[in-house]
């Protein structure tokens, strides 16, 4: 029974909530990214991953999951507690010295993380080679990979989109989050990755494009990722960095930093909780 | 590959004393684990017929893929494939492998501690022709600080056969030093190489000094014994295959052993063998060391044996640091 978009909205609603809980108590981390991708999350999350046994996170049938914006962290750990694989209260504990949460996801440390990542570029490269060993070894799961726009200014993500393409990996669906926004600024001002869409049609991809905060639209881009045969797909999701806060939103200086205990009090008021 | 099959492949083709170099025997190794074991697979980034990988792109086309010359991709896709149950050796020279994808080697492959063998060619000044844009003499120093990683250098064809079928039992990210140049075979074909053990090739209970090499400078090690034998100087030679982890044991025995320690690598002298045996005796401090390597630059283009004399790495100057050690 699939979830309805409701559903959805309301564990993204939760997922925010526990995203900036997580860095407030971190005082420290990235919480613009982490908010602009838990839509997309949410999805891949509670309706797109299959086979994910939250008793056993190495099930080798599983579909895989290798989040290349590893800073985005905080939005990954939100969508693995409130699927299960550890308790919702290991979040506060983020970045702390005794916690598995690490500041950008390790394999070793946290169940329900499919790769270590964090230095941008790499997470796209490990997501392709994982849709190459399904290939190899006959076996149907699928791997999906988020990518900021910023990233896409590293050399690496093009090699591995041309690997990819060269190597037919129809089973491997990167979404690429556009949010226009760096640390540094704007993307188009930092160092423009547009027309992005073009350049990987140009790079054989099937492209999708969609708003990233609109489940019906997430619903049928991973759907017609799903049913194309002998390319990879993209989909080019355009977001809001800090969506769901307004303090946040679209302010690149929110990409890294923690609220103080004053914006947080703030923020929980706007998210109609209590702090 | 029965074990037997592979003892009569090593004993057939690597005769003692015959010239074979250790990327050949890498490439030999490949098609028999390529037979034995379905779940290796190789990547190369447009260097296969150099490093010797595409004799096993040609067996098992399936299990091969060029990467292309996009070596940090091709690192990041190796842990892909490794963290999904593969056993990838991905392949290039040793200055791409180690040095262009460093960073892809440490944050994919060394800290989820992914089942790759990192196998490069063309290590050191032995790459000869090409000059010093291709001779790595770093690779050692910055494998063996990475934690996680196990750095092995062997010292010829028989050593390199069975570091390979090795590398593929053990579920660990390795760093494996392979050469361009031929070099003579030093051991029997029933040679058994253990991970972290130094191999003692010559000593008695008299030895004035020990020499400590690694790679093809273990041969070097070898002729220089005999240079020293005739001045009446006894040295142990010793073998290290394995960089890290470092024999401590072997090296604290041999430092109470004999006089003075002399290591010999075809690298820089900071950060390689010279760097990993100081580290052991540093905090022994029995024993004199010298160090014969590349004295801290870079290399040029030449014949390997016109290089090997002009940064004093012979065996000759392996002969003579023994003795200035011993003054």
């Amino acid at each position: 029974m699939p979830n309805s978009n409701t559903n959805l909205s309301q564990i993204s609603a939760k997922a925010r909530r526990l995203i900036v809980d997580m860095v407030y108590h971190a005082k420290s981390g990235h919480p613009g990214g982490s908010l602009g991708i838990a839509d997309i999350m949410t999805y891949l999350y509670f309706e797109e991953l299959q086979n994910l046994d939250v008793n056993n996170p190495k099930s080798p049938m599983r579909d895989r999951f290798v989040l290349s914006k590893g800073h985005c962290a905080p939005a990954l750990y939100a969508a693995l507690a409130l699927k299960g694989f550890f308790p919702i209260e290991d979040l506060p504990r983020l970045r702390k010295i005794d916690s598995h949460l690490q500041g950008h996801p390790c394999i070793e440390h946290t169940p329900g993380v499919d790769a270590s990542t964090g230095s941008l570029g790499q997470g796209i490269s490990i997501a392709a080679g994982m849709a190459k060993a399904a290939k190899v070894q006959g076996s149907d799961y699928r791997v999906y990979s988020v990518l900021g726009d910023g990233e896409c200014q590293e050399g690496q993500v093009w090699e591995a989109f041309m690997f990819a393409a060269h190597y037919k990996l129809d089973n491997l669906c990167a979404v690429i989050d556009i949010n226009g926004l760096q640390i540094d600024g704007e993307v188009a001002n930092v160092m423009g990755v547009e027309p992005i869409a073009s350049k990987l049609a140009a790079f054989n991809w099937n492209v999708i494009q969609i708003d990233g905060h609109n489940y019906d639209e997430i619903k049928n881009a991973f759907n017609t990722a799903r049913a194309c045969i002998g390319k990879p797909s993209v989909i080019i999701a355009k977001t809001i960095k800090g969506k769901g806060v307004k303090m946040f939103e679209n302010k690149a200086e929110w990409h890294g930093k923690a609220p103080n205990d004053e914006q947080y009090s703030e923020i929980i008021k706007s998210l109609g909780g209590e702090a | 590959m029965t074990s037997s099959k592979t003892a009569e492949y090593i004993k057939n083709n690597y005769i003692i004393g015959s010239e074979i170099a250790t990327r050949v025997a890498y490439g030999d190794a490949l098609c028999h684990l390529g037979e034995a074991n379905p779940k290796v697979v190789v990547l190369d980034a447009d260097l296969s017929a150099a490093t010797q990988t595409n004799k096993f792109a040609k067996a098992f086309p399936d299990r091969f893929f060029d990467c292309g010359i996009a070596e940090g991709n091709m690192m990041s896709v190796s842990s892909g494939l490794a963290l999904s149950g593969l056993i990838p050796f991905a392949s290039t020279f040793a200055m791409f492998g180690a040095g262009r994808a460093y960073e892809q080697v440490r944050n994919s492959i060394a800290y989820p501690r992914a089942n790759v063998k990192v196998a490069v060619t063309h290590s050191g000044i032995s790459v000869g022709e090409d000059g010093a844009s291709h001779q790595c003499i770093e690779d050692i120093a910055l494998m063996r600080a990475m934690p996680n990683m196990t750095v092995v250098c062997p010292s010829d064809a028989v050593e390199a056969y069975n570091i390979i079928l090795a590398a593929a039992e053990v579920d660990a990210p390795w760093y494996i030093r392979l050469g361009r140049s031929a070099v003579p075979v030093i051991h029997s074909s029933d040679y058994q190489f253990k991970l972290g053990k130094g191999e003692v090739l010559k000593s008695s209970s008299n030895d004035d000094v020990t020499i400590i090499a690694t790679g093809l400078m273990v041969d070097k090690a070898l002729k220089a014994y005999d240079i020293l034998q005739k001045q009446g100087i006894t040295a142990r030679v010793v073998n290290m295959a394995t960089i890290k982890p470092i024999d401590s044991e072997l090296i604290l025995k041999c430092a109470r052993e004999t006089k003075a320690i002399v290591t010999a690598e075809e690298h820089n002298i900071i950060g390689g063998l010279g760097s990993a045996v100081s580290e052991v005796m540093a905090t022994s401090g029995v024993a004199k060391l010298g160090m014969i390597g590349m004295p801290d630059c870079f290399g040029r283009s030449g014949s390997p044996a016109e290089l090997f004399k002009l940064y004093k790495m012979t065996e000759n100057d392996i002969a003579d640091k023994a003795i200035d050690v011993l003054k």
